[in-house]
């Protein structure tokens, strides 16, 4: 069973790990992938990145897309941590691990929640500049990325 | 106007109550982030209600101009433009994720 965890506060990724691999016995490979708040963009400098999301969904919909990976990949745990609120530069966003006996599906399985997460999950950056701020547009690229696993 | 008590009833019945719910700059342009409204029996899916919110204020008519960056959820699950409407249904209007 994945375990998803959406919150305001930061998390600490080897503490996490330290859990996962705690809680589950005979991981053969475990794949952690972590987001970070960028300092920039094409426009400059970010002070803060907002992000908005849809409380009552947002678990709801990570829980389906976690659901969905543990039917494609044998998976030994899945963990899936996102923030939302105010964050700075370098703080973290998003932490996704996944462990399996073999690293392969534990890679394609990373990749794959990483993909969907973008798509699906009900989550909206807003970069700000000072007083300045705008929304981020969603890329095609990275529908295309999710649109490989369909 | 005074209605009858079987006329309202009536008008009741064909008219589904639904919660709105409004994300990022869909939420900015329209200018709150939630509502309860009532639909005339006319609306049935998820495309006639964007059609007929868009014919409201011009709020609504400039939040929805561009459909290819508006996604729908009824009740937290994702739905298409075909997709029925329920009274009762809580409806999300956002544009596309930009999370993760």
């Amino acid at each position: 069973m994945a375990l998803v965890k959406v919150q305001q506060k930061a998390f600490d990724t080897a503490a996490e790990i330290k859990k996962l691999t705690k809680q589950h016995g005979g991981i053969g490979a475990l794949v952690t992938f972590t987001g970070l708040v960028r300092g920039s963009n094409q426009a400059g400098n970010i002070t803060t990145l907002s992000l908005e999301h849809y409380p009552a969904m947002t678990e709801k919909e990570i829980d389906r897309i976690a659901r969905e990976a543990e039917t494609r990949w044998p998976l030994q745990a899945c963990l899936i941590i996102h923030r939302y609120g105010d964050l700075k530069p370098g703080e973290p966003i998003v932490f996704v691990a996944t462990a399996s006996g073999h690293r392969k599906d534990a890679f394609e399985a990373a990749e794959f929640l990483m993909d969907w997460l973008k798509t699906r999950a009900p989550f909206w950056k807003r970069e700000n500049a000072g007083k300045d701020g705008a929304w981020v547009e969603a890329k095609k690229e990275d529908d295309d990325l999710a649109g490989r696993w369909q | 106007m005074i209605i009858s008590e079987p006329a309202l009833n009536i008008l009741l019945e064909t008219m589904a109550h639904i919660s709105l719910l409004y994300f990022a700059w869909v939420r900015e342009r329209i200018g709150k982030s939630e509502e309860d409204i009532m639909l005339p029996a006319t609306v049935g899916t998820v495309g006639e209600l964007l059609d007929w919110l868009a014919k409201q204020e011009d709020a609504y008519a400039d939040a929805l101009i561009d459909r290819e960056r508006i996604r729908i959820a009824i009740n937290q699950n994702y739905a298409k433009p075909d997709d029925p409407i329920s009274c009762g249904d809580e409806i999300a209007i956002f544009p596309p994720v930009t999370g993760g």
